[in-house]
């Protein structure tokens, strides 16, 4: 059951206007991150922990373009990617990481820590692994109501030590519910080499175990990724249950941005930065003539004069008053 | 009418709720095919079918993480420990994603977690605790102990028409000991509101669970001294009803708080604590905790009579403080 991808240079089947629109969201993924790290965090105006996923925006744009409308997802810290395609605003996010009112939590959380139901975005929490028991929850309601929904649940690699991914994997795969489990991988968990985090080479060694499928897949081939999580999402959406797919990647920054990750060696980060999933998308659609370099500038100047806009309306966004703190701890009648 | 069990009012409560409300079901160990190892769910199976009464594996963070899950899309699911004590395996999933769900997110998480509570009744130190105060200091959740068998009923059906999730423990040793005549309409006993099981000026036991007998035999013995006990069940500890703490402290100059839990860190402290704190003026001595001792629930009977509140500790305490 647990098989390796094709490469997707050979998978021609991706429109051109997909393709587009993958790099669309990674390129943009990318820009609000940057700004978020590099930008409002060193100027004081974010405060407290940021973790973005440079160098691994595949994952969380190719996946997620594959979701329905009325699909659920349970994502985790390093999938921003998510959120735009789910349509929460640039501006919501950066008001979010910024403490402001306007924000997604509207202060009561930071960074990642973001979820809203009316666009089917479960928040996880920092305690990594969580969301799995309660994405199998959310799958066991449709399978229960008989609902033509999948459940997209993200885990890193070191959140698959911890007991919670296992009793809802085990759970998902007993009552073969409607939930696909991509991997991040991205090689470290804070300074934990995979190599301590786990025996086995893969994750998706462990999938025939829970009598599920698992793939290990190129997760800097963001049409490698959106290939494996469309047999993902139809094999759940068919009645089979689970299915688990492993995205190889490399984390290209600190675990959070106030890591400097002195522990990774500087030679992996040299090989992988030559892996940038931005760029061969970027080589590969230019290559095939689906792109000019017109379009890509384009492209470059909309996504910039949206993160401009966005950073600008939530700089000018009010904090929240401070007696909001006592707020929404229980349900209040309007 | 007929004589209805603590046990069978919370089955009762449950079957009505899953009879009323498509939405309502049943998630845990050993609740399908065999019941529950109580028989709380006995029977449900046959009637309600497999999708609503939902055999799981031994994975206490996944019953509780799949009711969560499950809320978020619509559902209102009670998640059943087999023993209270193993709730403690699902701690995290309650008191991180349950409990700051709405306020980190605005998503509420209608759940009611429940299940066997308490000792006196040999089980040994992880089939006899009582886990509330392990929960008293997380905000979002409700805590709540029935200690008759309206209650029991009133408090399952409030519990699982609540909008936040909310902890029910019942208490084992109650489960067929208990039995009194209810009603057959439909009711809820509100989540946050006391009872007073007996009316007194010059001593006052607050108490819950099954405690509230404890409390009761003791006041019984001191009627005979002339000592008039006033006996409140707080019936739920999140949120405190403050105002009934208040007012049998005011009332009764004299307050014993007892509880079934450890004495340190217990809930006690906290209502000895408000009392201190809004009441001092009415008081007439000091606020007095009798509660278990500060060890694990011992097995053998002799030690575990010893570990548990008994009348005789509560009279000892209440002569000290009726002499203060």
């Amino acid at each position: 059951m647990n098989r390796k991808t094709a490469p997707a240079a050979r998978q021609k089947g991706i429109p051109a206007e997909t393709k587009k629109q993958l790099l669309y969201y990674m390129k943009l993924t990318r820009d609000i991150e940057y700004r978020i790290e590099r930008v409002l965090y060193r100027q004081g105006k974010i405060v407290g922990g940021v973790y973005v996923g440079r160098g691994q925006e595949a994952i969380s744009v190719g996946t997620g373009m594959l979701m329905r409308e009325n699909d659920v997802v349970a994502p985790t810290h390093r999938d921003m990617g998510i959120f735009l395609i789910r349509g929460i605003s640039p501006r919501r996010i950066i008001a979010q990481y910024m403490g402001r009112k306007t924000g997604v939590t509207g202060g009561k959380d930071g960074n990642m820590h973001m979820g809203d139901l009316k666009h089917n975005i479960i928040a996880f929490v920092s305690h990594l692994g969580d969301n799995v028991p309660v994405a199998a929850g959310a799958a066991l309601a449709f399978t229960m109501r008989g609902e033509d929904r999948v459940v997209f649940c993200y885990s890193g690699e070191g959140a698959t030590s911890r007991g919670d991914w296992h009793e809802g994997v085990n759970f998902a795969a007993v009552h073969k519910l409607p939930v696909v489990f991509f991997i991040n991988n991205n090689q470290y968990a804070y300074s934990t080499p995979v190599s301590l985090q786990m025996p086995v080479e893969n994750v998706a060694d462990r999938a025939p175990a829970y009598g599920i499928p698992g793939e290990v897949v190129d997760g800097n081939d963001v049409l490698a990724v959106y290939e494996s999580a469309r047999r993902a999402a139809d094999w759940a959406r068919s009645g089979k249950g689970p299915y688990l797919v492993e995205y190889k990647t490399f984390r290209m920054t600190g675990h959070s941005a106030h890591d400097d990750a002195g522990y990774v060696p500087k030679e992996l980060l040299e090989e992988w930065k030559g892996k940038d999933p931005i760029e061969r998308l970027e080589r590969h659609m230019l290559g095939e003539g689906e792109l000019t370099n017109d379009e890509l500038t384009r492209m470059a100047s909309e996504i910039t004069a949206i993160v401009d806009d966005a950073v600008d309306w939530a700089d000018k966004s009010p904090f929240p008053d401070p007696e909001d703190a006592l707020k929404g701890v229980y349900f209040e009648e309007r | 009418m007929a004589q209805t069990t603590y046990l069978e009012a919370i089955r009762q409560g449950i079957w009505e709720e899953m009879e009323r409300d498509a939405r309502v079901f049943i998630l845990g160990e050993d609740v399908g095919v065999y019941g529950g190892a109580f028989k709380v769910t006995a029977g449900f199976l046959d009637h309600f079918g497999p999708k609503r009464v939902i055999d799981m594996p031994i994975s206490e963070s996944a019953i509780v993480g799949a009711a969560i899950g499950s809320a978020y899309m619509g559902m209102r699911p009670i998640a059943e420990m087999q023993f209270i004590d193993f709730i403690s395996c699902a701690f995290d999933q309650i008191t991180n994603f349950a409990a700051k769900s709405r306020y980190r997110w605005g998503a509420g998480v209608p759940i009611v977690v429940r299940g066997p509570s308490g000792g006196n009744t040999h089980g040994g130190p992880f089939h006899s605790q009582n886990v509330e105060s392990f929960f008293l200091n997380t905000p979002g959740l409700k805590i709540v102990q029935p200690a008759t068998a309206y209650d029991a009923k009133g408090l399952i059906k409030a519990a699982i028409r609540d909008e936040d999730p909310v902890l029910y423990f019942e208490h084992k040793y109650l489960y067929r000991r208990i039995k009194e005549e209810i009603p057959s309409e439909d009711y809820t006993v509100p989540i946050g509101k006391a009872a007073l099981r007996r009316e007194g000026g010059d001593l006052g036991i607050i108490t819950y669970g099954a405690m509230v007998y404890t409390a009761l035999e003791a006041a019984d013995t001191l009627a005979k001294d002339g000592v008039q006990t006033e006996v409140l069940d707080l019936r739920t500890l999140a949120p405190l009803d403050e105002e009934a703490i208040l007012a049998t402290a005011a009332k009764t100059g004299k307050v014993i708080v007892l509880h079934e839990a450890c004495l340190t860190g217990g809930a006690g402290g906290e209502i000895a604590a408000r009392i201190a704190e809004k009441a001092f003026d009415f008081l007439d001595g000091p606020v007095v905790r009798v509660a278990a001792k500060d060890t694990p629930v011992p097995y053998s009977p002799p030690l575990e009579e010893f570990f548990l509140p008994q009348v005789g500790g509560v009279l000892e305490a209440a002569r000290k403080l009726l002499d203060y």
